[in-house]
């Protein structure tokens, strides 16, 4: 990983920050994808404030107006109306968050759940390891999608469900890679310096290992957005996710197929929501990749 | 080898009943399925009845025990809504996901090869850029979105194809695509940087030294040797592929199992869930074992070094 | 004198790369007669590979060129050829190139068979698979595989080492091609597996007039195998001569430096005499001898001029400005 391989015990890793800054190189792409990212996080962030319209406001005089630059379009809806009159672009702006807010979910929760799984199970090994792989095995044998199901057929399918789901279907992800990292870097010196040294456990975790895994996670988490964004998705698509009033990209697809053709914009601009943004999100985290490891491009 | 078969077939046991236990606990935290079953105003006699004729009334992990014996021998209850047995309900459904599976398995090959092989021996020129963009695009794009466009451009549009149903093989063209459509990005890199690798070694080198076209070297020879981490892996992309098939079964109306289980999910009808699911663990674990188990077929080494 | 079967003119070949134009093989004068072994020696980045990729035509395609010369086998000059003829009446058929190393030259995933066959379909020296099968076998005897006809759909890893190389000898010899490139292997090899395969080729010299080049570093496997050693450095051949002169009385402070560099048998392995310093850039390499700044007898002609190519005795060239004895 990083050239700290022979340090000292004390020696801190390089944080992720400082070395993006001096590595920031790379071309437009990255930065374009950059800030794509930051138009949808001002987006979620901003919601109906900075909508132009009220994104569940029904209008049934202004129903299926066509985006701006179409015959029959009006800049006042500059991406078009759905059936009910909606501005979608006002929609596609308010279910950003809904995304964004999934993705972070899985962000945090998959990422110190499965992270911390798979420090245990690389640290400890033995039956803990054995007991942590067969779990992860169990779980990736269901599809993702088939667990959701499940859970949405049990619980009802709201947006805690999503959630739910996204956090049982990622953490194996995490755990198996940390696992993996955490096996060759226990070998090192400084691990086993700390350990003579009479570190406790927790200490080995949180002060040696962990400084050590944190760009890999970031990596692993910037990758996932875009699956995550896609998964959520996929459910609220099928009914089983985001429910109105509430809006989701998934959602505004679901709604539109039912008169896929009256509004072909409808069905488009949603998508092209979020095939942007997962292009951006999988475009900055390859390159994330690419300059904290370019050895490692199989995660 | 006979060892690691068996450890092998072991482990996908475990994970096939690890499965079960996940669904069917999952399952009874619903609360009471005779709350679905009997009218509100039951009484609470008939409640008590029917409960002890389901064996509700048992313990948990003893109605996971007569759970999976029934499972064992295929009984996974009646569907609530169709008063038929929910794994031949499910059964029934099986080919169609099978079929639609290996249809988006193959266009996705069909396309990946081709595109990993010429971004290989031209890396770097425009083919390569593109292959790159496209699988950029097909990891960005969900495959129910896939779908929709292509329900909108082909079937409204220009009408070229039917827009929903199964029958005619022109029926397939579109499942196939938006679910094959996903993978395509990866296994494209996964034959792109095994082709990059073969066509580095000694004996491709020795193949161009003793004559060969370039067109034999490549499609025969290094195709083959290229092929192999392709192939290991089919079985993960297949598996994938079922649990995709969830969604792209509900747009097309495909009459498959994962458009059977949606439908149950949403009239809440539990055996018919489980028993679909599980179907799904249970082809998806055996896919990743036929495809460890196969790797010798395609690859004469393995047989003999382990 | 004879027409020698191979003779390189003033080859120069150039990789094209980002960082700037590699003179890999900087004008290269060298000659192969009919049934002989020429050793090539230099170090990794002298030229010695990318001398016989030239002669293979088998430069790395985005970067390598042959900028200037010729290569004349049987009077037809190599660098005029298209890439559909050299691979149709050339490669396999009258030069073939051989890795040294017979683990790693024959597809895995391919049965011996198919591969010791597929020269004879390249150069439609056989039609029909019961042909092809019928050739594979007549060359997989001459090399001495045992029983060959049952071991035709068995793949390479079904076959010992020392079988193996026989294979991979088999192939490059299918076709009966005048002359034969064994190239250095990529892969750090043991010296003896390097030296059986091309005793092996030696072998096979014997009853047809096959010509050899042996590429490699190792001036002491060169010595003990081959008729006539060329020592390259920096991209130019910088002696050149038949073994025992070059043992005795080489010439070239370069190649007195690689010959004391061989461990001699018996002998306690002293300290090695290291050659201090490195190879010159060949992006921009120095106007004088090229291994000026690492010469101990260096004066300010070398370093002003590249030396001209003189013969000391027939057949013994050095390019040196003061050749001779080592200085003791």
């Amino acid at each position: 990983m990083t050239a700290d391989s022979a340090a000292f015990p004390t020696l801190p890793a390089r944080g992720p920050l400082s070395s993006l800054l001096v590595r920031l190189r790379g071309g437009g792409l990255p930065w374009l994808s950059m800030l794509t990212l930051l138009v949808v996080i001002v987006a979620a962030v901003g919601g109906e404030t900075i909508a132009p319209h009220d994104p569940n406001g029904l209008d049934l005089g202004a129903a299926f107006r066509p985006p701006a630059w179409a015959e029959k379009g009006d800049w006042a809806y500059p991406l078009g109306t759905d059936n009910l009159g909606r501005d979608i672009l006002s929609r596609i702006i308010a279910g950003a968050r809904v995304s964004l807010v999934s993705a972070l979910y899985a962000i945090i929760f998959a990422g110190s759940i499965g992270g911390l799984i798979g420090m245990i199970s690389g640290y400890f090994g033995g039956v803990v390891d054995a007991v942590i792989m067969r779990l992860v095995d169990i779980q990736l044998s269901i599809p993702s999608l088939a667990l959701a199901l499940v859970i949405a057929a049990v619980f009802g399918a709201d947006f805690s469900t999503v959630i739910v789901v996204i956090i049982v279907t990622y953490w194996t992800w995490y755990a198996r890679i940390v696992r993996g990292e955490i096996l060759s870097l226990k070998e090192r010196d400084y691990v086993a310096l700390a350990k003579v040294a009479g570190c406790g456990t927790g200490t080995i975790f949180f002060r040696h290992l962990l400084p050590n895994i944190m760009n890999t996670l970031l990596v692993l988490a910037t990758l996932q957005v875009g699956q995550v964004i896609i998964f959520e998705a996929s459910l609220s698509f099928l009914g089983l996710g985001i429910q109105a009033p509430d809006v989701s990209w998934g959602l505004m697809l679901s709604d539109a197929r039912n008169y896929l053709t009256n509004a072909w914009w409808a069905i488009t601009m949603p998508g092209i929501a979020i095939m942007l943004t997962c292009l951006a999100a999988n475009m900055v985290g390859d390159w994330l990749r690419d300059t904290f490891d370019p050895k490692r491009r199989q995660l | 080898m006979l060892v690691y078969i068996a450890k092998r077939v072991v482990q996908g046991l475990v994970s096939i009943v690890g499965a079960s236990i996940v669904i069917f606990f999952i399952s009874r935290l619903s609360g009471d399925p005779i709350v679905l079953l009997l009218p509100t105003e039951a009484p609470p006699a008939l409640i008590e009845q029917v409960r002890r004729d389901m064996g509700l009334a048992e313990p948990l992990w003893r109605q996971y025990l007569i759970f999976a014996g029934n499972a064992l021998s295929g009984d996974f209850g009646n569907s609530y809504r169709w008063q038929a047995p929910a794994m031949s309900l499910v059964l029934d459904r099986l080919p169609a996901t099978i079929y639609l599976a290996l249809a988006a398995l193959l266009f996705s090959i069909l396309l990946a090869v081709p595109f990993g092989v010429l971004s290989a021996v031209y890396r770097g020129s425009w083919i390569d850029t593109l292959g790159k963009g496209f699988a950029m695009l097909g990891q960005a794009m969900p495959n129910f979105w896939v779908g929709l466009l292509l329900i909108l451009i082909l079937a409204i549009q220009f009408n070229l194809l039917p827009a929903y149903g199964y029958g005619t093989p022109a029926h397939i063209i579109m499942p196939a695509i938006a679910l094959g459509w996903y993978p395509v990005a990866a296994q494209t890199r996964i034959v792109r940087s095994a082709m990059l690798d073969v066509l580095d070694s000694d004996y491709i080198r020795m193949g161009r030294a003793v004559g060969a076209s370039e067109r034999v070297l490549i499609w025969k020879y290094a195709l083959r040797n290229a092929a192999i981490p392709l192939v290991t892996i089919l079985g993960v992309y297949f598996a994938a592929m079922l649990g995709g098939a969830f969604v792209v079964e509900t747009i097309f109306a495909w009459p498959g199992v994962g458009r059977t289980v949606v439908e149950a999910v949403f009239s809440r009808d539990f055996p018919v869930v489980q028993a679909g699911v599980l179907l799904t663990s249970i082809l998806f674990v055996t896919s990743n074992l036929l495809v460890d188990l196969s790797y010798g077929l395609i690859d004469p080494r393995i047989r003999y070094d382990r | 004198m004879s027409q020698p079967l191979l003779r390189v003119e003033n080859l120069r070949t150039h990789l094209f790369l980002k960082r700037g134009v590699v003179r890999a093989v900087d004008g290269v004068n060298l000659h192969v007669d009919a049934g002989e072994t020429l050793g090539v020696v230099g170090e990794s980045g002298s030229g010695k590979s990318m001398t016989s990729l030239s002669i293979m035509r088998l430069l790395p395609k985005q970067s390598g060129r042959i900028v200037e010369g010729s290569i004349w086998v049987d009077g037809i000059d190599l660098t005029t050829l298209s890439e559909e003829e050299m691979a149709r009446d050339w490669r396999g058929r009258r030069v073939s190139m051989v890795s040294q190393d017979p683990m790693t030259s024959l597809n895995p995933v391919f049965t011996v068979g198919d591969q010791v066959g597929a020269p004879f379909r390249y150069h439609r020296l056989a039609q029909g698979a019961r042909a092809v099968r019928a050739a594979a076998v007549k060359v997989l005897r001459r090399v001495r595989i045992p029983s060959p006809e049952k071991r035709l759909d068995d793949y390479p890893h079904q076959f010992s080492g020392g079988m193996r190389q026989r294979v991979v000898a088999a192939m490059a010899i299918a076709c009966a091609p005048r002359l034969l490139i064994a190239d250095e292997p990529t892969s750090n090899l043991d010296v003896t597996i390097q030296v059986q395969m091309i005793e092996l080729f030696r072998e096979l010299q014997r009853d047809s007039a096959l010509g050899i080049i042996l590429i490699t570093h190792d001036l002491g496997v060169a010595a003990s195998i081959c008729n006539r050693v060329a020592v390259m450095y920096a991209g130019r051949v910088v002696e050149v001569g038949d073994v025992r002169t070059i043992y005795r009385n080489a010439a070239h402070p370069y190649t007195q430096a690689l010959l004391n560099a061989i461990p001699h048998l018996g002998q306690k392995r002293k300290r090695l005499h290291a050659i201090g310093g490195q190879p010159p850039s060949l992006i921009d390499p120095p106007v004088g001898c090229r291994f000026a700044a690492r010469c101990a007898r260096r004066t300010a002609q070398c370093e002003a001029q590249y030396p001209p190519e003189v013969e000391l005795a027939p057949g013994h060239k050095v390019a040196c400005w003061l050749p001779g004895p080592e200085a003791r």
